[in-house]
C-alpha cells in the first residue's frame, strides 16, 4: 500500500498542478500579509481561501485525478491486491500532496506573520477540510459514471457546501424564528464542515463579537475543551463517512 | 489602662486646641465621645471591633498601618455626618448585610466637605454610601468586594443626592457597580480603575453636570451606563474586555446635550449603544477591535459622530429602523473600500457603514451563525451595489482616507 501511494504520489508531483497550486497560495498569503498594515485583516482574506478556495481546489483536483488514473486503478484491480487498499492509497497519495501544498502555502507563512490562536485554528480548520472535501470528492467521482459527470457532480457539492447550505440555513432560521433555536443552530454548525470550520476560526478571530446574544452560546460550547474535542470529532466523521461509502460502492462496482 | 491614661490626658488638655490623640483597639467610642472639633485621632496598630461607630465632630481620622476596622458581618462601621471630617489610611473590612438597609463600610449622611483618603475597604457590602452631601473627596482609596449575585452585593462608591464631589484615582473592584450616581450634579470622576464588578463598572442616573474623564473601566458585567441625565461630559477614559450579551462600553439611555472625546474603546461587546439620546457629540474617539462600535436606535436625533477611527471592528454601525437623524462625517473607516481622486485625503464616495448583514442580525440574533460566511458577503456586496434594505442616509459623506492621530 505504501508503495502504490508513493506511485500515486509520484504520478501527482510529476503533473505540476499541485506545484501550481502550491505557489499560488503562497503567492497569495504572502501578499495578503505584506498588503495590509495589520495581520488580522490579512487573517481575514485568508479565511476566504481556506473556506471557499481550498474545499474548490480539493473537489475538483481529486475529482480529475481520479478519472485520469482510471487505467491504472483498473490495471491495479487486476493485480492480487483488495480494492479497499487501492482506493486508500489513492487517498493517501491525494490528500498528502493537497496537505502539504496548503502547508507550504499557507502553512509557512502564517508561522511566521500570524503564529497566534488564530492562526493556528486557521490551519486545524485548512487541514480539515482538505480532507473532508478530498474524501467527499472520492465519493463523487466513485458514483458518477464518466469524468464529465463527477467534475459536475464535485462543482456541485461546492456549491452547496459553500453557498446554497448557508441560505437554507438562513431561511430556517427566519422560518422558525419564534422559537428558541439555540440547539438547533449547534446542530446545523455541525451538518457542513465548512461553517464548522469558520466558527471554530471565529472564536478566536471575533471573541467581542460571539459573546453578544446567543453568540455566547457558542463561545462555551466550543470555546470548552468538549467544543474542541466536538469540533475535531465531527471533522473525523466528515472525513471517514464519505470515504467509508466511497469504498463500499467502489468494492462492488463494475469497472 | 492604655484607655484610662488617655482619658486622664484629654481631661488635662481639654482647652487646648488641635490635638493629636491616640486610639487604641476597644477605647474608640469613647476616645471620640471626649474629642473636639479639630482633634486628629491616630489610630494604633490592632484590630477595632466596635460596632457601629458615629462621627459628627469636624474631627481627622488617621490608621497608622495594621489600623484595621472590622465590622464582625453584622455591623455598618462608621456613619459621619457633619463638617469637615477626614478618613484616611485606615482599613476596613467585613462590614455586616442588611436587605432593608444599605450597610456600607463608611457611610456619609448630610455631610459638607469631607475627606476620605488611602483607605483600604474590603468584603463589605457597599463600600463608601453617601447621600445627601456636598464638597464630598474620595481619593485614592482601594475597594475590594467578594461579588456573590446582585441582590447580595451592593456598590463600590454610591452617591445619592450630592453635589461638587471628586472622586480621585480609586481602584474599585468586586462590586455590584464599581461607581453608582443617583441625583449628583457637578462632581468630578477622574483617574480611576473601576473592573471586574458585576454590573456596571460605573453607573449614572438622573446625574447632570458631571464629568468623568481617564478612566479605565476594564472587565465589568455589562460596562458603563449612563442613563437620564444631561451635559455630562465623558473625556479620555478606556473602555475594555466588557464581554457579554449585554455588556457594553458605554450604554446611553434617555441623554442628551453630552460630550464623549478622546476615548479608547477596546475589544468590547458592544462599544457604544445609544438609546433615546440626542444633541450628542463624540469625537476623535477611538474603537478598535470591538464586537459593534456603535448600536443605534432609531429613536436617537442630532447626535453627531465626527473624527473617529473604526478599525478592526465587526460591525461599525448597527440601527434597528431606517430612519436616520444622526451624523456621522470625517471619520476614518478600514472598511472604505472608496477612492481619492483629488487627492485631499477625503474619500470621494460615501461610506455606509451599516451592512445588509448587521441589518439582518439585528432582526434575528440567530444569524449570528452566519457571521463571515461566503453567503452573507455575497448578500452584502449587493446591498453595497444596489441599496435597497439598509438605510441609504446613514452614510459618511467625507470618509478620511488615513486613521486619524490621535
Amino acid at each position: 500500500m505504501m508503495k502504490l501511494s508513493k506511485y500515486v504520489l509520484y504520478d501527482i508531483v510529476r503533473s505540476k498542478i499541485i506545484l501550481a497550486y502550491t505557489l499560488f497560495l503562497l503567492i497569495v498569503s504572502v501578499s495578503m500579509f505584506q498588503m495590509e498594515e495589520n495581520s488580522s485583516k490579512a487573517m481575514l482574506s485568508l479565511l476566504n481561501i481556506v473556506l471557499i478556495v481550498l474545499p474548490l481546489v480539493s473537489l475538483v483536483f481529486t475529482t480529475i485525478h481520479y478519472y485520469n488514473s482510471y487505467e491504472f486503478i483498473e490495471l491495479m484491480s487486476s493485480q492480487p491486491m483488495s480494492r479497499t487498499r487501492i482506493l486508500m492509497s489513492e487517498y493517501a497519495g491525494v490528500s498528502i500532496s493537497l496537505l502539504s501544498a496548503f502547508l507550504a502555502g499557507v502553512g509557512l507563512p502564517v508561522m511566521l506573520f500570524a503564529a497566534d490562536a488564530t492562526g493556528y485554528a486557521l490551519l486545524f480548520t485548512g487541514i480539515c477540510l482538505t480532507l473532508v472535501f478530498t474524501s467527499i470528492a472520492f465519493l463523487a467521482s466513485v458514483i458518477a459514471r464518466d469524468k464529465a459527470r463527477g467534475i459536475g457532480l464535485a462543482l456541485l457539492l461546492w456549491f452547496y457546501f459553500a453557498l446554497i447550505y448557508d441560505g437554507l440555513v438562513l431561511l430556517i432560521l427566519f422560518s422558525f424564528s419564534d422559537y428558541p433555536l439555540e440547539k438547533l443552530t449547534l446542530l446545523l454548525s455541525a451538518l457542513n464542515p465548512v461553517d464548522l470550520g469558520r466558527i471554530f476560526i471565529m472564536l478566536k478571530m471575533d471573541v467581542s463579537t460571539l459573546m453578544g446574544y446567543t453568540g455566547a452560546l457558542y463561545k462555551d460550547f466550543f470555546g470548552s475543551n468538549t467544543g474542541i474535542l466536538f469540533t475535531a470529532g465531527i471533522m473525523l466523521v466528515w472525513i471517514i463517512v464519505p470515504f467509508w461509502l466511497a469504498v463500499r460502492k467502489f468494492k462492488r462496482k463494475d469497472l | 489602662m492604655h484607655s484610662q491614661l488617655i482619658i486622664l490626658l484629654l481631661a488635662l488638655s481639654l482647652a487646648a486646641p488641635a490635638r493629636t490623640i491616640r486610639v487604641y483597639p476597644g477605647a474608640l467610642k469613647k476616645t471620640i465621645a471626649l474629642s473636639q472639633n479639630g482633634d486628629t485621632l491616630l489610630f494604633k496598630p490592632g484590630v477595632y471591633k466596635e460596632g457601629t461607630v458615629t462621627i459628627t465632630k469636624s474631627i481627622t481620622l488617621i490608621g497608622e498601618p495594621g489600623a484595621v476596622l472590622d465590622g464582625e458581618n453584622k455591623y455598618e462601621i462608621l456613619i459621619l455626618s457633619g463638617y469637615h471630617i477626614t478618613i484616611k489610611n485606615l482599613q476596613f473590612q467585613n462590614a455586616g448585610y442588611s436587605a432593608l438597609n444599605d450597610f456600607a463600610a463608611i457611610k456619609i449622611i448630610d455631610a459638607l466637605s469631607l475627606l476620605l483618603e488611602g483607605n483600604q475597604i474590603l468584603n463589605s457590602y457597599f463600600a463608601v454610601h453617601v447621600s445627601n452631601s456636598s464638597y464630598v473627596t474620595i481619593r485614592n482609596n482601594k475597594i475590594t468586594g467578594k461579588p456573590k449575585t446582585e441582590q447580595l452585593t451592593g456598590n463600590g462608591i454610591h452617591l445619592w443626592k450630592c453635589n461638587n464631589a471628586l472622586i480621585e484615582s480609586n481602584h474599585v473592584q468586586g462590586h455590584r457597580d464599581g461607581i453608582y450616581f443617583e441625583f449628583v450634579t457637578s462632581s468630578v470622576i477622574r483617574n480611576n480603575l473601576s473592573e471586574k464588578n458585576i454590573r456596571y463598572g460605573l453607573h449614572f442616573m438622573f446625574s447632570n453636570n458631571d464629568q468623568y474623564r481617564q478612566n479605565i473601566f476594564r472587565n465589568n458585567g455589562a460596562g458603563v451606563a449612563v442613563m437620564y441625565s444631561k451635559k455630562v461630559t465623558m473625556v479620555q477614559n478606556h473602555f475594555e474586555l466588557n464581554w457579554g450579551p449585554t455588556a457594553y462600553g458605554i450604554l446611553l439611555k434617555d441623554i442628551s446635550d453630552s460630550y464623549i472625546g478622546h476615548n479608547t474603546f477596546f475589544k468590547n461587546t458592544v462599544a457604544i449603544h445609544l438609546e433615546g439620546t440626542s444633541r450628542m457629540n463624540i469625537e476623535k474617539n477611538i474603537f478598535r477591535s470591538n464586537g459593534w462600535a456603535v448600536k443605534i436606535q432609531a429613536s436617537c436625533e442630532d447626535n453627531n459622530f465626527y473624527h473617529n477611527n473604526f478599525t478592526g471592528n465587526s460591525f461599525d454601525v448597527a440601527t434597528n429602523g431606517t430612519m436616520v437623524l444622526n451624523k456621522f462625517d470625517n471619520n476614518y473607516w478600514d472598511k472604505y473600500e472608496g477612492y481619492d481622486i483629488s487627492k485631499d485625503g477625503i474619500g470621494d464616495v460615501p461610506y455606509h457603514p451599516v451592512s445588509l448583514y448587521s441589518m439582518i442580525v439585528e432582526e434575528n440574533p440567530y444569524t449570528l451563525m452566519l457571521f463571515r460566511s461566503f453567503t452573507m458577503q455575497l448578500l452584502d456586496k449587493a446591498e453595497k451595489a444596489i441599496p435597497g434594505i439598509t438605510p441609504e442616509n446613514l452614510a459618511d459623506n467625507k470618509p478620511i482616507m488615513k486613521p486619524l492621530k490621535l
